[in-house]
């Protein structure tokens, strides 16, 4: 069964402390709901990154949410690097996985098959792979010349992310963004803002089916109408540029930051 | 007369060149110049009746056609289903070694640049991957990179079909040399010589005396960078675009 929540009550709903699978930026990125888990003092976070992170979680380190950052990259695009992030890194001040983008699926893979490591190709001589104790390199077991990394499972407790549309059953239209469904379906949880809730089910036109999460994987609901802004929404709106200029120039510094969070609050 | 050729257009045309033959190539996030000249080879290879090329814009809604979301970008490659992909890199170094990560030591970098994307995977298994780093200089272009995002050779018992193609900068191209592991400087920029490059690159390469200038776009050519590849880039790159010279 899938919770309809208030947006505050679903930023309560999320512990900290937990594995927290967020989506890129521009895609579906709940940088709204991110705002209320700051304001509410989030603390100990595992953030894995699927497959890359951007302003929600930069925000969330220079709040000083986030205890480890498992990530293919941090950025703002357009923007330029992510203030926070580069500041934690130099501070020792999270404890770092560095990864590449399709390892990150490959994980999420392994957690939504329910196997225990997914094989991939490449990445064998890069210094990714060195400094990742959860990643191996193996022989093929049906040809013992070939050597191949596997990945372990990447399991977030809670997957959290901005969608379109909802349905009053707990379904949810990610679209062309199967990304997002991987992400959903490897957590134990999804938790999902959105633009609208519609009385009709999405899984009754077979044309938008196929693009749909189902209400199974979906254990809470929260409307928040503009929750993708500053950065935007995959075919629904743009990132919103000069605002997301706004934070990457604020945020240059601890102060800047600090204040930029204060300024921004009754926005979120 | 229109304004001259600047410097961005010589490099998209470049782009546009050594992608010459592809049918598919993808274009990842933060990269408006390599989308720029993937979309201009389209551009020209409609105008010249030439085959049709597939254009994969990571982050853009109507120059991607994935239906898979972001992971069928590497499923595509993985099956060879994509010629040509661009990595950036905040140091190359000699051995076609790529660093996205920062300078310094890890995992505490003094200079952390975003990280290493796909290109750990995408460099092992796309044919052509072209090095693109506008700035040339003896910080970007390394002896040893500090960090490997990407290595540039791989030895015998790793899968690996793809690597580096060239490498170009806002001075110069290089190609590169898989089976010597090594770098060749194709030609200089207008307005630089092989001294300019030899001084500014920190790696050794082939045919240092180069005397070869990179040729400039025709007009026709450039009045269609200025136009509809200009109004193709606002979608995903409105600052870029926006800054670009306009058509007339």
């Amino acid at each position: 069964m899938t919770d309809f929540v208030t947006p505050q009550k679903m930023a309560e709903m999320i512990p900290s402390g937990c594995k927290l699978g967020l989506a890129p930026d521009d895609y579906a990125a709940a940088p709204g709901l991110v705002r209320m888990l700051i304001d509410r003092g989030i603390r100990d976070l595992h953030v894995v990154c699927a497959p890359i992170g951007g302003m929600q979680v930069d925000m969330l380190i220079g709040a000083g949410a986030v205890a480890t950052l498992e990530t293919s990259a941090v950025s703002l695009g357009e923007a330029g690097g992510a203030p926070c992030f580069s500041r934690a890194v130099r501070d020792g001040s999270i404890r770092l996985r560095d990864a590449t983008c399709p390892a990150v699926f490959a994980g999420l893979t392994a957690a939504e098959k329910g196997v225990p490591f997914m094989p991939i190709r490449g990445i064998i001589g890069s210094d990714v792979l060195k400094r990742r104790d959860d990643w191996k390199v193996v022989s093929n077991p049906f040809d013992d010349g070939e050597k191949i990394v596997v990945v372990s499972a990447i399991q977030p407790d809670i997957a959290l992310f901005h969608a379109p549309e909802a349905d009053r059953f707990g379904n949810v239209r990610l679209g062309r963004r199967r990304e997002v469904m991987l992400l959903a379906h490897a957590s134990k949880q999804a938790f999902v803002t959105v633009e609208r809730i519609s009385e009709v089910s999405l899984l009754e036109d077979e044309k938008m089916a196929a693009g749909v999460l189902p209400a199974i994987y979906v254990s809470a609901v929260a409307q928040l109408k503009n929750g993708g802004w500053p950065t935007g929404l995959y075919a629904e709106y743009p990132r919103d540029g000069q605002e997301v200029e706004k934070y990457a120039r604020a945020a240059r510094s601890p102060e800047g930051f600090q204040a930029y969070i204060r300024g921004s609050r009754s926005a979120a | 007369m229109s304004e001259p050729c600047t410097s961005r257009e010589l490099m998209i045309y470049t782009i546009s060149r050594l992608l010459k033959g592809v049918r598919h190539v993808a274009v990842g996030q933060s990269s408006p110049m390599p989308a720029a000249g993937a979309m201009l080879l389209r551009a020209l290879n409609e105008r010249d009746g030439l085959e049709r090329v597939q254009v994969s814009i990571l982050g853009s809604v109507k120059h991607n056609s994935f239906t898979g979301g972001a992971e069928e970008l590497f499923d595509c490659a993985a099956q060879g289903r994509l010629d040509a992909f661009f990595l950036g890199g905040g140091q190359i170094d000699g051995q076609g070694n790529v660093n996205l990560v920062g300078t310094g030591d890890y995992p505490n970098n003094p200079v952390r640049w975003p990280g290493s994307f796909g290109s750990a995977y995408l460099y092992f298994l796309v044919p052509r991957v072209i090095l693109f780093r506008e700035e040339h200089s003896l910080r970007s272009l390394v002896e040893r990179v500090d960090f490997v995002s990407a290595p540039g050779v791989t030895d015998e018992t790793v899968y690996r079909r793809g690597g580096p193609h060239a490498l170009l900068t806002n001075a110069a191209l290089f190609s590169f040399k898989r089976e010597a592991g090594r770098f060749r400087l194709e030609s200089t920029h207008p307005g630089y010589d092989w001294r300019d490059i030899r001084g500014t690159t920190g790696f050794v390469y082939d045919n240092e005396q180069c005397e070869v200038t990179t040729p400039s776009p025709d007009e026709a050519t450039l009045a269609l960078i200025r136009g509809r590849i200009r109004e193709e880039l606002r979608e995903c790159y409105p600052q870029f675009a926006g800054n670009m010279p306009g058509p007339g």
